[in-house]
C-alpha cells in the first residue's frame, strides 16, 4: 500500500486510532485501510486489540484520538445507531437474536415495513423482503422460522441478512466460524463472497489459520495495541503470521509427543444412545492422545458425556483398565480417575463468579477436607498456587474472580481443576476454541506432557490441524457412528474429511 | 479515575453495608440518646432474632440459586403443631420442642424433594408450600389460636442466660453455625458452586441434588425454630403468625449484598441487613414513629442497598 493512496480510494480508513481504559492503552494509534468489495482479515492474539478497534468502528466504544474516514469523508461515530446509519455493521461472537420470534421479524426489528397509519406491521412485506434477501445470498432459510429453532450456522446467516438488510457497506464478522462446522463454513465462505461481489467489504476477525488463507484478500496484524503489519493475504504464509502476532518464535506449533504407549485404559463396546449414537466402540492406551474428528453434531460430545455419566446408555458397556466400570454419574467417573474438560467453558466448565482458587479445589476438594469436614486454606493454597505455576496461569492473584480472565487463562483453570484430582483417563472437548494461538501453544505443550506422564486422552476438535497434529490416532464420527480409524501414518487430510462427512470408500479401517 | 476514588469505590462496595450500618447507629444515637443503652440493644436483638435465625437459613438458599416463600407459612404450622402439645399437665418441654422442629425439617425436606429430584421451580414450589402450610395450619387449629401453655413453655422465649435473652443466645449460635457451615466447610463451599453454575458444579462431581435438598431442609428446620422462639415469646400460636416473614428474610439477605442470582453472599452481611432493618424499625419506634411510615421507610432501604449494590459494581 503507498502511502500516496488517498483516503478516497478505500471504504474505510481508520488513522492514528488511540483508546485507553483505566490502567491499560488498548490501542495506541493504529491504523486499519480497507478496500471496497474485499475480505479484510484482522488478526491478533487476544488482547491485541482486535475487538476494541472494531467496537470504535461500530460505535460500541469511543475513539480517544483518531480519525475515521468513509468514502473519503471524515466521519464521527457516536453511536451503534449511527453506525447503522453510516453502513457498518458488527455480527458478534455470541450471537443474540430473539429466540421466540421469527426470523423475519428478528431482520426487520426495529424497522418494519406497515400498512398505513396505524402502523400495523406488514407481515407479507416482511417475509417478500427477507427472501429477497436470502435469494440475493444463496441463504436457504424459512423466513417464518422461529430463531430458537435454528442451528448456530444458521443464525448466523439470518444475522449477515440483517446486516445487508441496513445497506451495510462494511460488515465485521468476529470469530464466526467458532462454532460452525465445515460445511456450513464452506457455505458462509460463499456467502462471504458474494457479499463482496456486490461491493460490500467485510472485515473478518479469526484465529483460524486455514480459514484465514481461504477467504482473506489482505491481512492486518495487531499486537498489543499496536498496529504491526498489513499485507495482501498472498504475500504472508503462517509461520511469519504467527512471528508477527505472538512476537516470537512459537517454535513448533504442535510439540511431539513423546509418549510410551501402555496397556488398553478403557475399553468402550458398542456403546449406544437412542438417535443419538450407536455401536460405538474402541480402546485407548496409557500415554496414548486418541483424536476425535467430526463434523459438529456427529455426536462426540454426547459419546464423551455417556462415558462420564452425564447421560445414560441404552446399551454398551465401559471398562476401565480391564475391569467392567458402571458410570452412572461424574462422582462415579472421577470415582475411577476419569476427568472431562467440556467444550464450553462459561457454562459447564467453570463458576465465573468465584476465585481461580475456588474453581481449581472444586473437583479434589475432599482432599483437602479434615475428618470433621472443615477446609484446609493453606493446604488448598499451596495446591492452587502450585497448579498456577505449573500451567502458568496469568492471574494477578488466586482470589482473582475468573471472569476477569482472557479465554486462554479461563482454560487453563478449568485443566488444572481436573489436574488436582489425579485422573488418568482425560476427556477434552475443543480445549483451544476461542482462544488465541499462544494460548493454543501453551495447551499443545500441556496435553504432549500428559500423555507423557502416561495419561490416556481423548481429544476431540472440529479444527482438523489440531486432530492431526496433536494425535496417536484419529476416530472420525459421522453422525453417532464410527465411519473411520486412522494410524498417525495414515493421516490423510482429505480422507478424514470424507469419513467425517461419509462418502464413500476412504477409510483404512471400519470398525 | 484517581487512584484514591477507586479504592474508595472497592473499599465502600465490600464494607458499604456495615458502614451504613454504623452510620445509621451514630445518627439515631445522637437523635436519640436512650437508643444506645445495653437494654436497648439487647431488646434490638431480641427483636430480630425470630427474624434473624430464617434469615441465615434463606441465606444459604439464596447463594445455592433458589428461593424460599414457604418460610412464614412454616413458622405457623410448626408453632400450632408444638403448642398444641403443650397444655399444662402435658408433655415436657422437649417434646412440644422437638415436635416443632421436626414438622418445619419436614416440609423443608417436601420442598427439598420436588425441588431437587423433581426439578421444579423453587418459586413456584415454595409458593405452593406457602399456601398449603398455611391452610394446614388453619385447619389444624380450625382457625383459632393456641393458647393456655404450660409455664414451663415459656423458658425457650423468655428465658436468660444471665443478661442476655435466650432467643438472642439461639440467634448468636444459629449465626456462628452458619458462619462455620458456608466458610469453613466442603458443603458450604459446594452451596456457592451449586449458585454459582449448576451445571458447572454437577459435572464436577458434585451431588448437586444433595445439596439443594440439604439448603431447603435446612431453612425448613430453621423456620421451625423461630416459630419455637416467637410462640414460646407470646406463649401462644396464631395460625395467621408469619405472614409477610419470607419478605423480610428476602430483604435482610438481599440488604446484606447477597445476589439473588445465587453463588455469591455472605452470612455476616444478612446479619448485617437484618440488624439495619432492625436498628431502623427500632428507632423509629423511640421517635414515634408510626409502624407504617416505618414500612415505607423498610422499602426505600431495600432498593437503596440494591441500588448502591449495582453501581459498586460498575
Amino acid at each position: 500500500m503507498s502511502s500516496e493512496t488517498k483516503p478516497a480510494d478505500f471504504v474505510l480508513r481508520m488513522e492514528n486510532i488511540s483508546k485507553s481504559f483505566p490502567g491499560i492503552v488498548a490501542l495506541d494509534s493504529v491504523r486499519l485501510d480497507v478496500a471496497k468489495g474485499e475480505v479484510h482479515v484482522l488478526m491478533g492474539e487476544n488482547g491485541a486489540g482486535k475487538s476494541t478497534l472494531m467496537k470504535i468502528l461500530s460505535g460500541i466504544y469511543q475513539k480517544d484520538r483518531g480519525a475515521i474516514y468513509l468514502n473519503g469523508k471524515a466521519v464521527e461515530i457516536k453511536s451503534t445507531k449511527e453506525a447503522l446509519r453510516l453502513g457498518i455493521s458488527m455480527i458478534h461472537q455470541e450471537l443474540n437474536p430473539v429466540k421466540a420470534m421469527s426470523v423475519s421479524e428478528n431482520i426487520f426489528l426495529g424497522k418494519e415495513p406497515t400498512h398505513g397509519f396505524l402502523g400495523v406491521v406488514n407481515r407479507k412485506k416482511e417475509r417478500e423482503m427477507t427472501q429477497a434477501l436470502f435469494l440475493d445470498f444463496g441463504i436457504s432459510v424459512d423466513p417464518d422460522a422461529v430463531m430458537e429453532d435454528l442451528s448456530v450456522a444458521e443464525m448466523q446467516m439470518v444475522e449477515i441478512a440483517r446486516a445487508v438488510s441496513y445497506d451495510s457497506r462494511v460488515i465485521i464478522m468476529d470469530e464466526p466460524t467458532s462454532a460452525l462446522a465445515d460445511a456450513e463454513v464452506s457455505k458462509l465462505f460463499e456467502i462471504i463472497r458474494r457479499l463482496v461481489a456486490a461491493g460490500i467489504a467485510v472485515i473478518y476477525i479469526s484465529h483460524k489459520m486455514d480459514e484465514i488463507f481461504q477467504i482473506a484478500d489482505t491481512i492486518t496484524v495487531l499486537r498489543d495495541g499496536q498496529f504491526i503489519e498489513s499485507r495482501a493475504a498472498k504475500m504472508f504464509d503462517q509461520d511469519t503470521l504467527v512471528k508477527l502476532m505472538v512476537g516470537r518464535s512459537v517454535g513448533e506449533l504442535f510439540p511431539e509427543v513423546r509418549s510410551q504407549k501402555g496397556p488398553v485404559t478403557l475399553e468402550v463396546e458398542r456403546l449406544t444412545l437412542g438417535g443419538v449414537f450407536h455401536d460405538v466402540s474402541f480402546k485407548a492406551r496409557k500415554g496414548e492422545v486418541l483424536g476425535f474428528a467430526g463434523l459438529m453434531g456427529a455426536g462426540r460430545s454426547e459419546i464423551m458425556e455417556t462415558i462420564f455419566g452425564l447421560r445414560k446408555a441404552d446399551a454398551g458397556t465401559i471398562s476401565v483398565n480391564g475391569k467392567a466400570a458402571q458410570i452412572r454419574s461424574p462422582q462415579d467417573a472421577i470415582a475411577h480417575r476419569l476427568a472431562f474438560i467440556t467444550d464450553d467453558r462459561q457454562s459447564t466448565g467453570l463458576n465465573m463468579k468465584v476465585s481461580v482458587k475456588d474453581n481449581i479445589t472444586l473437583v479434589a476438594l475432599k482432599t483437602f477436607t479434615s475428618f470433621t469436614q472443615v477446609l484446609r486454606p493453606e493446604q488448598e493454597n499451596r495446591a492452587v498456587d502450585e497448579e498456577i505455576g505449573v500451567l502458568q496461569i496469568k492471574s494477578r492473584h488466586r482470589d482473582q474472580i475468573v471472569n476477569t480472565l482472557s479465554g486462554g487463562n479461563q482454560q487453563k483453570v478449568v485443566l488444572a481443576k481436573w489436574l488436582l484430582s489425579e485422573p488418568e483417563i482425560i476427556i477434552l472437548d475443543e480445549p483451544t476454541r476461542g482462544i488465541d494461538i499462544g494460548a493454543k501453544a501453551e495447551v499443545y505443550k500441556i496435553v504432549a506432557r500428559l500423555a507423557e506422564q502416561g495419561r490416556t486422552i481423548l481429544f476431540i476438535s472440529s479444527e482438523l490441524q489440531e486432530v492431526m497434529g496433536m494425535c496417536d490416532r484419529i476416530i472420525v464420527i459421522h453422525r453417532g457412528s464410527i465411519s473411520g480409524e486412522f494410524e498417525r501414518a495414515e493421516f490423510d487430510r482429505e480422507k478424514i474429511v470424507n469419513a467425517a462427512m461419509d462418502n464413500g470408500d476412504y477409510s483404512a479401517r471400519r470398525n | 479515575m484517581p487512584k484514591s476514588v477507586k479504592n474508595a469505590a472497592a473499599f465502600f462496595s465490600k464494607y458499604g453495608i456495615y458502614v451504613a450500618f454504623l452510620l445509621l447507629t451514630a445518627i439515631l444515637a445522637v437523635i436519640s440518646p436512650p437508643f444506645l443503652t445495653p437494654s436497648n440493644i439487647i431488646n434490638i436483638l431480641r427483636q430480630i432474632s425470630v427474624n434473624g435465625i430464617i434469615a441465615v437459613g434463606m441465606t444459604l438458599v439464596i447463594i445455592a440459586g433458589g428461593i424460599d416463600l414457604s418460610v412464614g407459612s412454616i413458622v405457623a404450622l410448626s408453632a400450632v403443631v408444638a403448642t398444641s402439645l403443650a397444655h399444662p399437665g402435658e408433655h415436657m418441654l422437649v417434646l412440644p420442642l422437638l415436635v416443632g422442629l421436626l414438622v418445619g425439617l419436614g416440609c423443608g425436606a417436601i420442598n427439598g424433594l420436588l425441588i431437587a429430584k423433581r426439578k421444579l421451580a423453587p418459586f413456584i414450589v415454595t409458593l405452593g408450600m406457602m399456601t398449603a402450610a398455611r391452610g394446614m395450619a388453619l385447619v389444624y387449629t380450625s382457625g383459632r389460636p393456641v393458647i393456655n401453655l404450660s409455664d414451663s413453655y415459656a423458658q425457650l422465649g423468655g428465658g436468660y442466660l444471665g443478661e442476655v435473652p435466650l432467643p438472642v443466645i439461639i440467634f448468636l449460635a444459629i449465626v456462628l453455625l452458619g458462619i462455620f457451615v458456608l466458610h469453613y466447610t466442603r458443603f458450604g463451599r459446594y452451596v456457592y458452586a451449586v449458585g454459582g453454575n449448576e451445571l458447572a458444579a454437577q459435572v464436577s462431581g458434585i451431588d448437586t441434588k444433595r445439596i439443594t435438598f440439604s439448603v431447603y431442609a435446612i431453612t425448613g428446620a430453621l423456620s421451625g425454630l423461630a416459630g419455637m422462639v416467637l410462640s414460646s415469646r407470646v406463649m401462644s400460636a396464631s395460625p395467621a403468625i408469619g405472614q409477610g416473614y419470607e419478605l423480610d428474610a428476602i430483604a435482610a439477605v438481599v440488604i446484606g449484598g447477597t445476589s439473588l442470582s445465587g453463588g455469591v453472599g455472605t452470612i455476616a452481611g444478612t446479619i448485617a441487613g437484618a440488624l439495619i432493618i432492625g436498628v431502623m424499625n427500632n428507632g423509629l419506634d423511640m421517635l414515634n414513629v408510626s409502624s407504617y411510615w416505618q414500612q415505607i421507610v423498610k422499602g426505600l432501604i431495600i432498593v437503596l442497598a440494591v441500588l448502591l449494590d449495582r453501581k459498586s459494581k460498575h
